[in-house]
């Protein structure tokens, strides 16, 4: 691995993404989760709902502040690590772009009115109110930024002529065949992470001791959303693989280890491969692949040997495919392991097995966002906008990428390791029992 | 008007709205840190913190707005500046994301960690002063372009004059324009022992201010004189900058009007602002790009506009109830709420 401007920008981009992510996913999930739990307690006046929606809000105001400037590092990272690409995405792309920022200004808005407005308002329901714009802004930031990448996997609404965009068309190149699908997984699996999150929060506290009325509550919860998003998140998925087989079929072949053409194709789970392109140690279902690919097993999917190899992904994304595969699977079983116990009332659903399998599932789930997203964009190497600019065309020829790079991976440790402490620090020092005592004892 | 200079003027008016809201919290992060070095913390910072929480979010995003926008209209800027600007942009992006988290980190977690708010306080000077320089750098000289290869020329800039006479107007203004803006808010929350800190320090910062933007004008001569013959023709704008200036400082020294007084800085730096802009025009960078040149083709900027028009219709109502809400709700301002 040679470390010259194309790698370091590439490596830099990575990781402000990679550590972006985290911190995006939270802010697009939990205002929903925020939103659901309020609902709960101001419609059965439940004060263990409403202390849920404020604990979790605190600690959000967190994550939002480093997913803010996390957002603004990586916006103004594509214009100076990607010039040549901006170039063309601003004559191309720019619409969805635009509209980004106006969904996160009007996020930006709510939430801080949301957030210092708990105790002002005579009807409750005002202040409940505040979480829709609030869900619409997070929310419609995913799906603009979302189209953006879309249209990089998937562009379309232009010519490129002697590097110059012609013929535009803003609104084609937004709906590229790839959005929608990305979009709806993008969405269900942000909700999916955060009500994992959120119920690995509840059960640690479970088994650390905390067996009140409001932790059983806050799993339950949590517990039922993440079943609901998991499914939906499932479907996307779904949805994404034909989505693949059909418009970015060299993405699916590198991630399947998928070489000839054929129907009837098998879908390779994990394995080891050499440098023959020899598969080894993999479990191989029969047909499944060409199931994935087009709900039959007669679909043909088209293998990684009819790509140039210069165009070919690397093979290594196979991992991250089946990881983030399975990782969904486990979040569909411990939900559904944890409400059939609790709706059949067979077995204990707080029994110490099965709270730290939903502990595992919090951090696993947020793995899974990284694995998807690392499969999604190492897998349309070796192009930023495929089939018209190379990675290597785009990146910066100025100097000092060196330099920049070593200065942000110590910028993100800190901010990693100092959010964890606080955050820490915030809910140690305040038992949501003490502050239930507190700030709802004349309801009680 | 043409697309081009619609374009341009729009965004110069967010970069104005951002000068204004940034300067405020950018100031008020440096009082806050001064307040609590001399010990007077608890005289003021819970007023800057009432004010600062829940806004600081929305003055990001005028910033974000700016540069997307400017990628978005004028795309070539991406090819010029991104590549000239890898370093010190890279500078300022880390002092935002320290300034940023660390106000949340001291603000919402860990309260009076002295470290935390000196980050905070210390970054709130160092961003005006990081981002002046792509200002400084649109006035040409400072980079060479040779084929496709985009040089920034570091030394260039660190021995210019001009360069630093904008660095040490964007302090200052910062601190000025958070000082009028903190002794109204001081007022309105009718705090008289916040208010005579910081008319104090309305009062320090503001010969400094002007005595810098003199400096900017005979440097600017020196640096680009084209430029500087353009600003005479603006002359008017730059003279009803000075009498707003001069009219914002009586009204604090005489602690009569200091909502009227603020308007008055708002006005000041809009007029000086705008007619810096004006003058600049038609280049984006001198002599790299011009507005006309780099526009992007016509069919995007009518979207782009549309949109625009859209979004402001939803940002404006909702501005005005943040607003409502926090600035101008007397028993939020005076912390009854």
């Amino acid at each position: 691995m040679e470390l010259d401007n194309v790698m370091l920008s590439r490596l830099l981009t990575s990781a402000t993404l990679i550590f972006h992510i985290i911190f995006a996913t939270i802010g697009v999930g939990v205002p929903v989760m925020i939103a659901i739990a309020e609902f709960m307690g101001i419609k059965n006046n439940d004060s263990h709902y409403l202390l849920l929606a404020r604990r979790w809000a605190r600690g959000f105001t967190i994550t939002v502040a480093v997913g803010v400037v996390t957002g603004t590092a990586i916006g103004l990272q594509l214009s100076l690590l990607w010039p040549s690409f901006m170039q063309v995405a601003g004559q191309v792309i720019a619409l969805p772009l635009f509209m980004e920022t106006f969904a996160f200004f009007f996020e930006a808005i709510f939430l801080g009115i949301y957030l210092y407005t708990w105790d002002r308002f005579k009807n409750k329901w005002s202040h409940w109110l505040l979480t829709i714009p609030i869900m619409i802004g997070s929310s419609a930031s995913a799906l603009f930024i979302t189209t953006v990448n879309a249209f990089m996997n998937s562009p379309i609404g232009f010519d490129l002529s002697d590097g110059k965009a012609i013929n535009i068309n803003p609104l084609a190149a937004m709906m590229s065949p790839a959005m929608p699908t990305k979009v709806f997984h993008v969405i269900a699996s942000s909700y999916m992470t955060c009500a994992f999150i959120l119920a690995a929060i509840a059960a640690y506290a479970f088994l650390k001791g905390s067996r009140g009325a409001y932790h059983r509550k806050a799993l339950k919860l949590t517990m039922v959303s993440a079943f609901i998003f998991t499914g939906l998140t499932m479907v996307a998925g779904d949805l994404s693989a034909k989505y693949l087989a059909e418009y970015q079929p060299e993405k699916l072949a590198a991630g399947e280890w998928h070489f000839e053409t054929e129907s009837n194709a098998d879908l390779v789970v994990f394995g080891t491969i050499d440098e023959n392109n020899e598969v080894k140690n993999a479990i191989r279902i029969p047909g499944a692949l060409s199931f994935l690919a087009g709900n039959s097993f007669d679909t043909e999917v088209i293998g990684l040997n009819e790509f140039p190899e210069d165009e070919r992904p690397p093979l290594w994304i196979h991992y991250m495919f089946d990881l983030m595969v399975t990782i969904g699977m486990y979040g569909m079983f411990i939900a559904l392991l944890f409400l059939g116990l609790w709706i059949w009332k067979k077995g204990n659903p707080f029994s110490k097995p099965v709270l730290w399998g939903i502990v595992a599932a919090g951090p696993l789930s947020m793995l899974a966002i990284e694995f998807g997203w690392l499969y999604a964009e190492v897998g349309r190497q070796p192009w930023i906008l495929r089939g018209y600019m190379t990675v290597s065309e785009a990146a910066t020829k100025g100097d000092g990428v060196g330099i920049t790079f070593v200065l942000f991976i110590l910028l993100y440790m800190i901010l990693a390791i100092v959010t964890i402490s606080v955050l820490i620090k915030m809910f140690k020092n305040k038992p949501a029992e003490a502050e239930l005592e507190k700030r709802f004892k004349e309801e009680n | 008007m043409t697309l081009e200079l619609l374009g341009i003027t729009v965004l110069w008016t967010f970069l104005y709205g951002y000068l204004i809201v940034a300067s405020i919290d950018f100031g008020a992060g440096f009082f806050a840190f001064y307040g609590k070095w001399t010990g007077r913390d608890h005289l003021i910072n819970d007023l800057i913190s009432r004010y600062l929480s829940p806004v600081w979010e929305v003055t990001n995003v005028f910033f974000v707005f700016f540069f997307v926008g400017i990628v978005g209209f004028f795309p070539d800027t991406a090819y010029y500046y991104g590549t000239a600007l890898l370093i010190p942009g890279s500078i300022a992006i880390i002092l935002i994301a320290i300034r940023g988290s660390f106000y949340a980190f001291g603000n919402y977690g860990s309260k009076d960690n002295m470290f935390y708010l000196f980050l905070y306080g210390a970054t709130g000077l160092l961003i005006p002063a990081s981002l002046s320089t792509a200002l400084t750098i649109s006035e040409g000289g400072f980079l060479q372009v040779s084929g496709d290869k985009v040089v920034f020329l570091a030394g260039e800039l660190f021995t210019s004059p001009y360069s630093w006479s904008v660095v040490v107007l964007a302090i200052v203004s910062v601190l000025f324009i958070s000082a009028a803006f903190l002794t109204y808010y001081a007022n309105r929350a009718a705090d008289d022992q916040a208010v005579t800190i910081v008319r104090k320090f309305a009062l320090f910062w503001s010969p400094p201010t002007i005595l810098a933007s003199f400096l900017v004008f005979v440097s600017l001569r020196e640096h680009n004189p084209q430029h500087f013959q353009n600003a005479l023709n603006y002359w008017w704008m730059f003279g009803l900058s000075l009498l707003f200036f001069l009219i914002a400082s009586i009204l604090i020294y005489k602690k009569r009007n200091y909502g009227l007084a603020f308007i008055s800085v708002m006005l000041q730096f809009l007029f000086a602002f705008f007619g810096y802009g004006a003058s600049h025009l038609p280049y984006i960078l001198y002599p790299f790009i011009t507005i006309e040149g780099s526009v992007t083709n016509p069919i995007m900027g009518q979207a782009l506009v549309i949109v625009f028009i859209a979004g402001l219709l939803l940002l404006i109502p909702s501005l005005i109830l943040l607003m409502k809400l926090f600035l101008f709700d007397a028993d939020y301002v005076k912390g009854k709420k």
